[in-house]
């Protein structure tokens, strides 16, 4: 099991909660002590939007243990529209054909079960295509 | 302020209390019951309901309600640390022991200093964490609180509930109603111990007292809570623009109207069983923002819901001037029902874990 | 500082070697380099690996390895560099030996991923990434090489089939390796017709992940080389550079920046331009690995290295010799020990013991091995004294 780390990412995972730089004010996600732009140290908690756009992705045949129940899966890298790029899976795609430079948005869902039937569920955020 | 009559059976607040801000949340997978009626050689005429929603792989109470949540919040226009307490009502937590309010309170960004837990009632305990919540609210204990009714609802292969039970839910940010879309007049419950609905514990799938759970199920707590809640507040079913009432299927929501005196026309517009199945503890409420994505100022509307085991919630509301400028902070309740994905059976087993694969 | 030579190679064959341990992989390797430097005394063991700890459930490899072949007494260490864990065991084997604190060492690279079968293969392989914000969202390295052909593919819009160039040309240098796992050529209509493993990279894109072990003897002991069997083969330069571990946290995902900077710098050590260079051990793991690396190591343009590869001649016989020996394609790709297969390969070059695949008048090889999309880049040169 792997309870506590997990647990101590579950803001930026449910949320994408991730850092603004209190000296460039560069937005980080995910959050880290350095911030990239300008070294400086980081930790100013920050809420990003959810909204960005498919920078690449692809189609997983074969998963990791946990995520098999979902394939086949898109991923895809999402650059934010505050800047920083996140690996996040897509979902509810139906019939949309997906592209590189398609809006999409952050939503929260099920990522997978830790262990078995009988391990915590992590959730997390994953993107779909804009809605309307 | 709103000042309780001596004796009167209605609930009312210290304090005018409102709904600031309401969001839903419908999964996009429709199973049509024509198909669920193939599978088991059944009419496809005499089908409960055209289709229901049903949630996908890696959707669950937890994940519709922080959409439902979201939804609330961006119309509400609050900051979330305001929020006091959450409460979900659902009889499809994921977690048999570990709220899923604390999922859902975390992913919106309230404060840890709240209130949360879940409820069970059957289908009513959405309606019960909203009267939960208009009780902090009113009594000045806090002066916001978030409720949802929110399930993924398990229907037995093959049972006549397998047409019906559907995904789906709805949110409600309660506040001061200064600031409300919606305004609380006043709240009345009618319980009784019927069994005509459970599941026991480690079941999958809950028993069912056939017709049992209609006269005096359904209609009679139903009709009583929503009769004594008219009769009580000197109202009558022409004095409300809508009405939205619990929704197991097409019929019961419209015979119970029918015999209360609401036309077609009032309740239309909350009746959405027939196109997205029966969201228990998502009914009503679900009901309730499709409403609400249309009603103008000073509509009056009766949501009465009903919980098998059972009791029914009744709650009296006007909508105010404020809900023109917050409605369009969030998608509406039909764009959820018109993002549809027609699934068959087969996909439908898979979605549910009823297919197992361990 | 001392001089570093290669005194000895060995390795043995690459495949789903379902019988044999990662301790007798190691040991047949180890014996072979032994052999061919005559079986001089070792004063270290340094063991590259990188799925040991997790699919085969054994910390602290080196000793196992070293004790197993009757090494007992030495100095040994286990390094992990991702899939540049090979190549990261030379570069301590070199440093130990370049400082004059290690006068000779063996460095092994091992791989045993058929410990373990089912799903639990890709978590382990999965390890190389981040795991908290990549491998959680259900990614692999392969969806990796996915991700980075998918958008190669929307920057440039090379051919889709051009991209077969190096897969082509590793699998039909494969045919004269005997240790290698695919020995057979595939054609240019079967690398298009393949099926998607990741769409949209297809299954002749992706190194198949093997077992096997490669062995290098290393020494500064310049007699010792001399009286090896084999002509001794100096390491010129060894450079390690890293990039962001995750895709998502490089400002051009395929830039691939650390191969850059690890050639530069490994070119300046040997004091030589790539004119000199006559063969490359590129790192292909993934076809497309093996663009962007030839576009940042500046062979070519970038959006230009599909090019580069499909139209220009790099057999054996051509103009720059890359994948000589059928590279992680289809010599198979032991993940971890990878990186001193290619060690092993390019000294066999330059000894002119690659037979038919045989550069001719092969004087500097360049090495290059990856751990993940470039997060960890080692290059090595090489030269013929």
């Amino acid at each position: 099991m792997e309870i506590p780390r997990h647990w101590r990412l579950q803001k930026q995972r449910y949320g994408l909660v991730g850092e603004i730089c209190p000296h460039c004010s560069a937005k980080i996600f995910p959050a880290r002590d350095v911030c990239p732009e300008c070294g400086g140290e980081a930790k100013e908690p920050f809420r990003f939007s959810g909204k960005g756009s498919i920078y690449s992705y692809t189609v997983m045949n074969n998963a990791p243990v946990g995520f098999e129940r979902g394939l086949p899966y898109t991923i895809a890298l999402v650059k934010l529209d505050e800047g920083p790029t996140v690996t996040a899976q897509l979902t509810d795609l139906g019939a949309n054909k997906v592209e590189i430079g398609m809006p999409v948005q952050m939503v929260t869902r099920r990522i997978k079960e830790d262990g078995d039937e009988r391990g915590m569920l992590i959730y997390g955020y994953k993107f779909r295509p804009v809605m309307g | 302020m709103a000042e309780k009559e001596k004796g009167s059976l209605l609930l009312k607040t210290i304090r005018p209390v409102g709904i600031v801000g309401y969001g839903a949340y419908i999964p996009q997978y429709r199973l049509p019951a024509a198909e669920i009626a193939r599978v088991w050689g059944q009419s496809e005429k005499a089908v409960p309901i055209k289709e229901k929603a049903v949630p996908g792989l890696d959707e669950d109470t937890i994940t519709i309600g922080i959409e439902a949540a979201r939804n609330a919040l961006a119309r509400a226009d609050i900051d979330p640390e305001l929020i006091r307490a959450v409460w979900t009502g659902s009889e499809s937590h994921p977690y048999a022991v570990k709220p899923s309010s604390t999922i859902i309170a975390e992913a919106i960004g309230t404060s840890p200093h709240i209130q949360a837990a879940d409820l069970e009632f059957a289908c009513k305990a959405g309606t019960e964490a909203m009267v939960m919540a208009i009780g902090l609210v009113g009594s000045g204990m806090g002066d916001f609180a978030l409720a949802l009714g929110v399930d993924t609802a398990q229907g037995k292969p093959g049972d006549a509930l397998e047409y019906t039970a559907a995904a789906g839910g709805a949110a409600f940010v309660i506040g001061p109603a200064e600031i409300a879309l919606v305004e609380i007049i006043s709240t009345y419950s009618y319980v009784t111990d019927t069994p005509d609905f459970w599941r026991r514990a480690y079941q999958r799938y809950p028993e069912h007292g056939q017709r049992f759970t209609g006269e005096p199920a359904y209609f009679k707590h139903m009709h009583t809570a929503a009769q004594t809640m008219m009769d009580e507040s000197g109202t009558s079913a022409q004095d409300y623009t809508y009405a939205v009432f619990h929704q197991p299927n097409s019929k019961f929501p419209r015979s119970a109207a029918k015999k209360l005196g609401f036309t077609d026309e009032q309740i239309k517009t909350g009746l959405l069983s027939p196109v997205i199945g029966n969201t228990y503890a998502g009914a009503s409420p679900v009901g309730l923002t499709a409403i609400l994505d249309e009603a103008q100022p000073g509509d009056r509307i009766l949501m009465v819901s009903y919980g098998s085991g059972a009791g029914s919630d009744a709650l009296d509301l006007r909508v105010t001037d404020r809900i023109a400028e917050r409605r369009h902070a969030a998608p509406t309740t039909a764009e959820y029902i018109a993002r549809r994905i027609e699934i068959d059976y087969a996909t439908y087993t898979r979605y549910r874990g009823i297919l197992q694969t361990r | 500082m001392e001089k570093v030579y290669i005194a000895g190679i060995g390795q043995t064959a690459v495949g789903e070697l379902w019988k044999r341990s990662l301790e007798s992989l190691s040991n047949e390797a180890i014996q072979g380099a032994l052999k061919e430097a005559g079986k001089p005394e070792v004063d270290a063991l340094y063991a590259g690996n990188l799925l040991a700890s997790a699919a085969s459930s054994q910390a602290n490899l080196g000793v196992k390895i070293a004790t197993n072949s009757g090494l007992d007494g030495i100095e040994t260490m286990t390094t992990e560099a991702g899939e540049a864990s090979g190549a990261a065991a030379l570069r301590l084997g070199y440093l130990a030996v370049r400082s004059g604190y290690v006068r000779t060492a063996l460095v092994v690279g091992v791989e045993k991923y058929t410990d373990i079968v089912g799903s639990s293969v890709e978590n382990v392989i999965s390890q190389t990434m981040d795991y908290d914000f990549e491998a959680m969202q259900g990614l692999t390295p392969l969806g990796q090489a996915g991700l980075l052909m998918a958008r190669y593919l929307d920057s440039y819009h090379p051919p889709r089939e051009a991209l077969g160039a190096l897969p082509i040309l590793a699998h039909a240098n494969a045919i004269n390796n005997p240790y290698a796992m695919y020995r057979r050529a595939i054609s240019t209509d079967a690398y298009h017709k393949a099926g998607l493993v990741c769409d949209p990279l297809n299954l002749y894109d992706a190194a198949p992940y093997a077992d096997g072990a490669a062995a290098l003897l290393i020494t500064s002991d310049e007699k010792l080389s001399q009286t090896a069997e084999k002509a001794p083969i100096e390491i010129t330069a060894s450079t390690s550079t890293i990039d962001a571990l995750a895709l998502h946290d490089r400002p051009d995902a395929l830039a691939f920046s650390a191969v850059t900077i690890s050639v530069q710098k490994a070119l300046a050590r040997a004091g030589v331009s790539w004119s000199e260079i006559d063969l490359f051990e590129l790192w292909d793991a993934y076809s497309i690995f093996g663009i962007l690396s030839v576009e940042a190591c500046g062979l070519a343009a970038h959006g230009e290295g599909w090019r580069w590869l499909a139209e220009d001649d790099h057999s054996p016989k051509g103009r720059l010799p890359l994948v000589t020996m059928g590279g992680n394609k289809a010599r198979g790709f032991p993940l971890g020990a990878a990186g001193v297969y290619q060690a092993v390969e390019a000294v066999q070059q330059l000894r002119g013991e690659a037979g038919a695949n045989q550069v001719d008048g092969a004087k500097t090889a360049m090495i290059q091995a990856m751990g993940g999309p470039a997060s960890n880049v080692i290059t090595h040169i090489f030269s013929k004294l």
